[in-house]
């Protein structure tokens, strides 16, 4: 899932302080599985807001939401009205909802409350980690099912590198060296032959460094004729 | 001002924190008429939204009174309780708020002095701090 973390408070308020009407939306989603902008989330960020305000004299109105997933127009359809009547909107959802209602609104501000990070696994309550980069083309069946591009600092195909001691990573001396846990992985699955192996540089193509990337499901995309069916239903 | 009665909530548990407050008030023990006591199931169940809540409804000082860690009735719910009572005075913190508004207490029923001091500590800090935003909510 995606994992973000609520930016500082005080970097919000200032955000928001020319504004007297302040919606801020969260989401069901992702963000409220890793407890940043579900409906708990928003409901204490609003309270902190006002407690703030009222220290600093100042006066401001905030109301909080929550939609299902905001990354979806339908759901963001649903509380257009909150989101138009307000002078901002601030997105306690990941990026991609702060982008989505961005772009069905583009006239009206919508802004970022958290700082979207990670694709991620919950690893116990209350700790996730970063285990994929979306490079589009995977290949953890060659490295027992453990991602080297995200997980190893150098992102190496044929590691581990000289730098790896003691089953830790020379670049944060914290956190496990991708390679120790993949060379156990493969051994005990009976494939060490794999770690021999060369593997070829990456086709980073599909990478993100072309600039945004689409992925496209023909069969699933709408032609002309049902869309304009679906206008009029909606 | 000065004759101002400060706001306080206390959050307590049924199972320990509330019954060391009826036993603080039988005993005789002095109990500031302006701690609002909110019993909860288990301090466990607290959110830090409640906590917030309250300041923002215009309490100047909040407390959360649960079983002792160790001996808590629901095992590990003051321990959940301390959590998020610290979250919380993280979050002030960040806003800029005084985190000693918000404290944690532990307590066993038999505790007759638990109540009336934590209430004490707060109305303590409460005076000294004074309302958020200097004025009445
Ligand atoms: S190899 Fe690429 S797609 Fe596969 S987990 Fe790693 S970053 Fe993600
Ligand atoms: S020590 Fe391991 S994880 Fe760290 S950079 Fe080298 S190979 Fe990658």
């Amino acid at each position: 899932m995606i994992v973000a973390k609520r930016k500082p408070l005080g970097e919000i308020a200032e955000m928001l302080a020319s504004y007297k009407k302040v919606t801020v939306i969260g989401c069901r989603s992702c963000v409220a599985i890793c407890l940043a902008g579900g409906e708990k989330e928003v409901k204490m960020l609003v309270s902190a807001l006002k407690i703030r305000n009222r220290k600093e004299g100042k006066r401001q109105d905030f109301e909080g939401l929550v939609v299902e997933r905001q990354c979806e127009k339908e759901w963001v359809k649903e509380v257009e009205d909150k989101i138009l009547g307000s002078d901002i909107t601030l997105s306690m959802a990941c990026s991609l909802g702060a982008q989505t209602i961005g772009d069905m609104y583009p006239k009206h501000l919508t802004f970022p409350g958290l700082n979207t990070g990670i694709f991620g696994v919950p690893e116990e309550q209350g700790v996730w980690s970063e285990k994929c980069v979306g490079c589009g083309d995977c290949i953890i069946h060659t490295t027992g099912g453990i991602c080297p591009i995200s997980r190893c600092a150098k992102s190496m195909l044929n590691g581990p590198c000289g730098g790896s001691a003691d089953r830790k990573c020379e670049v944060n001396l914290e956190v496990e060296c991708a390679w120790a846990a993949i060379y156990d992985r493969l051994k005990l699955q009976n494939r060490l032959d794999l770690i021999e192996r060369i593997t070829p540089a990456k086709d980073w193509s599909t990478s993100h460094s072309g600039g945004r990337r689409v992925f496209v499901r023909e069969d699933a995309k709408l032609t002309q004729h049902q869309k304009k069916g679906k206008e009029v239903v909606l | 001002m000065t004759d101002r009665r400060p706001k306080i909530v206390g959050f307590c548990c049924e199972k320990h924190g509330a019954d060391a407050a009826v036993l603080a008030a039988r005993s005789g023990k002095h109990i500031d008429a302006s701690v609002r006591l909110v019993q909860v199931p288990c301090t466990g169940r607290i959110d830090g939204i409640h906590l917030l809540s309250a300041l923002e409804e215009g309490a100047d000082a909040v407390f959360v009174l649960g079983c002792l860690e160790k001996n808590c009735y629901y095992d590990t719910g003051s321990i959940e309780g301390r959590k998020r009572v610290g979250y919380v005075k993280q979050v002030l913190a960040e806003a800029g708020i005084e985190k000693e508004r918000v404290e944690m207490f532990n307590a066993a029923s038999t505790n007759a002095w638990a109540f009336p001091e934590a209430a004490a500590k707060m109305v303590e800090v409460a005076k000294r701090l004074g309302p958020i935003g200097g004025g009445e909510k």
